[in-house]
């Protein structure tokens, strides 16, 4: 039944058709009886009421003057009675996870750290692969610190074997969770010897204010600035963050956690079409690793089938065929690492910019159409 | 499976709302999940309904927009309709395209209420 005039229509807001005049009177009392402290909260924050102005469900012809009190969902005002009230929110899903990812990035650039995120289904030889360039970077860039954050659901299993290679680890166990998110790196990233060593610059730390909680700081004026490319890569000879997802080709595509760049490892064992299979993840990614390319004389694995395959997806990624046991590839691999995703990139940082503008400027324009 | 973090994300964001608007109850939550935002539409919704109850939006009724995915086709030089990030350009056939629309993941509205009970309306679905 309606609510509102008692009828059986089950659609609350099935219009009800009554003279706006007649209802003029009763909504005004009632939007000051009801009024709450809505009127000044719309102004403080970006959500304003849909179809009205100043009050919840008034409507105003800018031509005349007029007001419309039956413009809210229930199409009429009735006093005593709560009104339903459309409240705009335009809020992304993920913005509380990115504002903490925003604040991992310049909390990374603020120690000179340059951040990956590892991502690859389980199995595709991640750790492995870590540990071998750890390895490597050891004789390659002495000195250069590396650190790693291993997410997995469960166990140590992973940070025990980087931690004996030397390098300080962190692991994550997600429990029944499928991806690593940015407050879990914060808080991993706050207990790696990598964060003690930097300390004590003057610098602006997330940390400090003791709390994670998304929106729960407002944005601070002398803060490195956020999410800007300038800060995302670390400095020369920063430390080295890796961060190892929970291996899963589909949910960490999703999740920002305040990294450089996603670097996506794909093992040679698991067949060249998977960029086809889990596109989200390849179009997330900067880099595809193809590994254990040592094992490709008795697969039937097209190399160049799942280059293609990934460059559908994202027209833009980068590929490097390595091997970890075999040690091929790993010069290249460690270029890569070593001069920072901006450096490398084949889309030069200008035509990835480019690019970037012309979707955005294409956005607008299809914006514009619609509206016109 | 990460759709059961996103709902946890949807829930929070309308109860940050609850607070700063003073409102009590959902009885329509309107969502945007783009064809290209990595969501599984179905498994959102289920996700919301095993997340709501007990908060300010149980039992609203969960509306989901899909738009539909759109790209610049970098040789083509317009934008094309896209179903998928694997689609290839309707006009070319090639593949240089870069999502443009659909990949929007967003609270877009809500329809709330003051009172805290469940309005005949609602009851009589």
């Amino acid at each position: 039944m309606c609510v509102v005039c008692g009828c059986a229509s089950p659609d609350p807001h099935h219009p009800h058709g009554h003279e706006h005049g007649h209802d003029t009177r009763h909504g005004h009392a009632h939007t000051h009886e009801h009024g709450h402290a809505h009127h000044d909260h719309a102004h403080e924050y970006a959500t304003q009421p849909v179809g009205s102005v100043g009050a919840e469900h008034v409507a105003v012809n800018p031509a005349t003057g007029d007001l419309h009190y039956g413009a809210g969902s229930a199409r009429v005002s009735v006093p005593g009675m709560s009104q339903a009230r459309a409240i705009k929110i335009e809020e992304d899903v993920l913005g509380a996870n990115n504002r903490i990812a925003a604040q991992n990035r310049a909390h990374f650039a603020s120690h000179g750290v340059v951040a990956y995120n590892l991502v690859s289904s389980p199995g595709s030889g991640k750790t492995t692969l870590l540990c071998a360039t750890i390895e490597a970077l050891k004789q390659r860039a002495p000195g250069r610190a590396v650190a790693v954050i291993e997410g997995d659901q469960q166990t140590s299993h992973d940070a025990d074997r980087i931690r004996a290679t030397g390098a300080p680890a962190i692991q994550i166990n997600t429990g029944k969770g499928c991806h690593l998110d940015a407050p879990m790196v914060a808080e991993a990233f706050g207990r790696l010897d990598l964060h003690d060593h930097a300390h004590g610059h003057d610098h602006h730390h997330a940390d400090e204010a003791g709390s994670h909680e998304p929106g729960a700081r407002p944005p601070e004026a002398g803060r490195a600035p956020l999410g800007g490319r300038a800060a995302v890569t670390g400095s020369p000879g920063g430390p080295i963050l890796f961060i190892e997802n929970v291996g899963n080709l589909v949910c960490p595509a999703l999740w920002d956690l305040g990294e450089a760049a996603k670097i996506a490892i794909l093992s040679v064992t698991e067949g060249e079409d998977k960029p086809l299979k889990y596109p989200d993840m390849f179009a997330a990614a900067r880099l595809m690793v193809l590994n254990k390319t040592d094992l490709l004389p008795h697969l039937d694995f097209d190399v160049a089938q799942c280059i293609d395959y990934a460059r559908r997806v994202n027209p833009g990624i980068e590929v490097l065929l390595v091997s970890a046991k075999s040690g091929a590839g790993m010069d290249a691999w460690l270029d890569w690492l070593l001069q920072g995703p901006e450096d490398t990139a084949t889309p030069s940082p200008t035509e990835a910019a480019l690019r970037q503008r012309i979707a955005e400027l294409e956005a607008k324009l299809a914006a514009a159409g619609l509206q016109g | 499976m990460h759709e059961l973090s996103l709902a946890g994300g949807i829930v929070r964001v309308v109860e940050d709302a609850a607070a700063r608007e003073g409102f009590a109850r959902v009885s329509q939550l309107r969502l945007e999940a783009g064809a290209l935002a990595g969501v599984d539409t179905r498994a959102l919704r289920f996700a919301l309904e095993a997340s709501t109850p007990g908060t300010c939006l149980e039992g609203a009724e969960i509306v989901i927009e899909e738009p539909a995915g759109t790209a610049w086709c970098l040789r083509c030089a317009v934008s094309v309709p896209i179903l998928a990030r694997t689609d290839a350009c309707p006009q070319c056939g090639g593949h240089q395209l870069q999502p443009t629309g659909g990949t929007e993941l967003r609270v877009l509205d809500l329809i709330v209420h003051d009172d805290q009970t469940t309005g005949a309306a609602t009851d009589a679905r």
